[in-house]
């Protein structure tokens, strides 16, 4: 079996700059992590191994800048065996669609994979798009909000996956792509010999001359998408501010009376 | 080639064999850039045995519903609903498409973008046409809520977006709009799907979901202990409401995961919402700011939460619920 994970590097604040001018967010000189919402993809990954008693090899791949390989060997460390980055100048300003045609290459030419797994969301950007449109340009089921895998054996996987009012049991057919929601597991901490097996691991980093691509699919230029402007968010009301340090009668009476106003009592 | 793309198309939602209202909410966003555009306002119904709730659809707002009707679109499933929405795309060729940012809106899209090779906006909410370019402004919150970003889609067709459920309330139904229904078919290969629905498991919590209760009374860290939610509890019963909380109250396992409000937990737009010792951190507010009135309790007179306040008490939750509770009672 052939697991692949797909993790980003994300900022690890939210005070982040975006340039005026593309609309891109300023990744240099800011501290980065591994999308928190990624470590459950990985632990999930890392779980469906031990299950299948160790006879199953997982693969990391992310796009991102060189130092995107920390990222990387951060998933090693908790216990993947390999990775594979993608990285060049041309990739950037990349939106979903150009992120997830740029993944498609990448796991394309690292092979043939059984599952791969991405989380639910990367805590910059929030889409939730680049994992299911990996999937679909890869032509494979897509199972997105995974909160539990049931089985994944004889050519079958057979998951729960999150939807409003319950959860539903599906099952699809292998090679397949999931999307994992926070629910699904408890990632584990990586321990001091996974940090030293990652650190002795080489990624190997694959630009835009390295993949099948065109070059009117890549980063900016090849994103539908364009961010025309940025701003910070509008707050709208300005109530009335009632002291209850002072008067906690009247400010248990105001309540009251707005509420009856609103018809609530 | 995009002037061969127009009007407007929202994705209906059906639940246990009825139009789920998230469609209607869409409609009404669908309106609005409908009539800027001066083009028809289309909602794509998908399901089984449906075809007769179409007007439905008509009378929440749309000039046209395209339905596809076949017992292999009863339960929601990513492959065929994007087969048949492909199908259908390339055969009407909208110029807009949007879809609730619920489950299946934010499964089906992210897959239907690869499809239609075009761009797809996640989780907007607020969309308007910028009429000199003809062209959809998307706005969405990212970064945790810290910056809102204006996305436009200039030269792929259709321009796609999901936006959040409860950002809008849907237009009053008007029984005498008059539209056109069309039963669409599509070719038995974009009907055969891979994946198999098993079962469904309910969430076993009873009560109303709180995106549906027309009272919130929600808590924070503010509350500082996980037994005192038992007073948002209470305070919630006497006004037949439900308890939500901040997300740093779901952390402290103080309230569960369902009650979490905000960006990575719902939106809501109840008639009033009460925080209790909640900061207001936008990615909170970024859940709660639609609501129709908000009452606020805090000790710190800045808290942020007062600004999106109708009614802003300055105090301790712990003195001031209790009192409520007392009042509410005699
Ligand atoms: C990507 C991302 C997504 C996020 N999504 C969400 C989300 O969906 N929902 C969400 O809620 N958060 C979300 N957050 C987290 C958010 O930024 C805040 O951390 C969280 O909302 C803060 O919760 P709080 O207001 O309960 O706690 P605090 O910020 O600690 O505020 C507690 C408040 O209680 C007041 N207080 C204390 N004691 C009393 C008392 N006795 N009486 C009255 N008032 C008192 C204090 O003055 C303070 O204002 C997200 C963060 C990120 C990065
Ligand atoms: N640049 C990237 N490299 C690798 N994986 C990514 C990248 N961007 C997004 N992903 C994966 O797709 C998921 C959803 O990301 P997003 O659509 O950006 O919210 C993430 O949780 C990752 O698993």
């Amino acid at each position: 079996m052939r697991i692949g994970v797909l993790v980003k590097q994300v900022p690890a604040t939210e005070n982040v700059k975006i340039d005026e001018k593309t609309g891109t967010m300023i990744r240099e000189g800011v501290d980065a992590e591994l999308n928190p919402l990624d470590l459950h993809a990985v632990e999930e990954a890392v779980r469906l191994k031990e299950r299948l008693g160790g006879d199953a090899e997982i693969t990391v791949i992310s796009m991102g800048p060189p130092q995107a390989q920390k990222a990387v060997k951060a998933a090693i460390a908790m216990g993947c065996d390999g990775g594979l980055l993608l990285s060049d100048r041309r990739f950037a300003g990349s939106d979903t669609l150009a992120t997830a045609r740029t993944l498609a290459a990448g796991v394309k030419q690292a092979g043939h994979f059984d599952l791969l797994l991405s989380g639910e969301r990367a805590t910059d950007g929030e889409t939730g798009q680049v994992g299911p449109a990996v999937g679909e340009i890869l032509n494979l089921p897509v199972l997105t909000f995974v909160s539990a895998v049931e089985s994944f054996s004889d050519g079958y996987l057979t998951v729960q996956r999150g939807v409003e009012g319950g959860h539903e049991r599906v099952q699809a057919p292998l090679p397949a792509m999931i999307s994992v929601v926070k629910e699904i597991n408890v990632p584990r901490l990586c321990t001091l010999g996974g940090k030293l097996r990652a650190k002795k691991t080489v990624i190997p980093v694959l630009g835009a001359d390295d993949l099948p691509l065109p070059q009117e699919h890549l980063g900016l230029a090849g994103s539908p998408t364009k961010v025309v402007k940025v701003s910070y968010p509008q707050i709208t009301r300005s109530g009335k501010k009632i002291s209850a340090v002072d008067n906690p009668d009247g400010a248990v009476e105001a309540i009251l009376s707005l509420l009856g106003a609103r018809g609530a009592v | 080639m995009n002037a061969e793309y127009r009007g407007v198309w929202t994705l209906s939602e059906v639940r246990d064999g009825r139009i789920h209202p998230v469609s209607y909410e869409l409609l009404a966003w669908g309106r609005d850039l409908a009539d800027s555009l001066e083009v028809p306002l289309s909602a794509v119904l998908l399901g089984h045995n449906i075809a007769e709730q179409a007007g439905d659809l008509i009378v929440q707002g749309a000039d046209q519903v395209y339905v596809v009707d076949d017992l292999e679109l009863a339960h929601f499933r990513p492959d065929i609903w994007t087969k048949t929405l492909t199908a259908l795309v390339n055969r009407h060729r909208p110029e807009i498409f949007i879809a609730s940012a619920t489950s299946t809106g934010r499964t089906v899209m992210p897959v239907l973008y690869v499809d239609l090779e075009t761009g797809l906006t996640a989780d907007c909410t607020e969309l308007s046409i910028d009429t000199k370019e003809r062209l959809l402004l998307q706005t969405r919150p990212a970064i945790g809520g810290n910056v809102m970003a204006d996305i436009k889609t200039p030269f792929c067709r259709p321009q796609m977006c999901t936006v959040r459920p409860r950002s809008k309330k849907p237009l009053a139904a008007d029984p005498a709009r008059t539209g056109k229904v069309f039963t669409e078919s599509v070719a038995p290969e974009s009907l055969s799907s891979v994946i198999k629905l098993l079962e469904f498991l309910p969430e076993k919590n009873v009560g109303a979901p709180l995106q549906d209760a027309e009272i919130i009374v929600a808590g924070g860290k503010g509350m500082k202990k996980a037994a005192n939610f038992a007073l948002l509890e209470e305070l919630a019963g006497l006004l037949g409401g439900s308890v939500g909380a901040s997300r740093m109250a779901v952390d402290l396992n103080w309230a569960p995961y369902s009650s979490q409000v905000g960006l990575s937990g719902k939106s809501v737009t109840p008639k009033i919402y009460i925080a209790c010792g909640i900061s207001g951190a936008v990615q909170h507010l970024a859940g709660m700011s639609a609501s129709d009135t908000v009452i606020a309790i805090n000790s710190d007179p800045e808290a942020p939460i007062f600004r999106v306040a109708d009614l802003a008490i300055v105090g301790d939750v712990l003195e001031i619920v209790p009192a409520l509770i007392g009042r509410l009672k005699s």
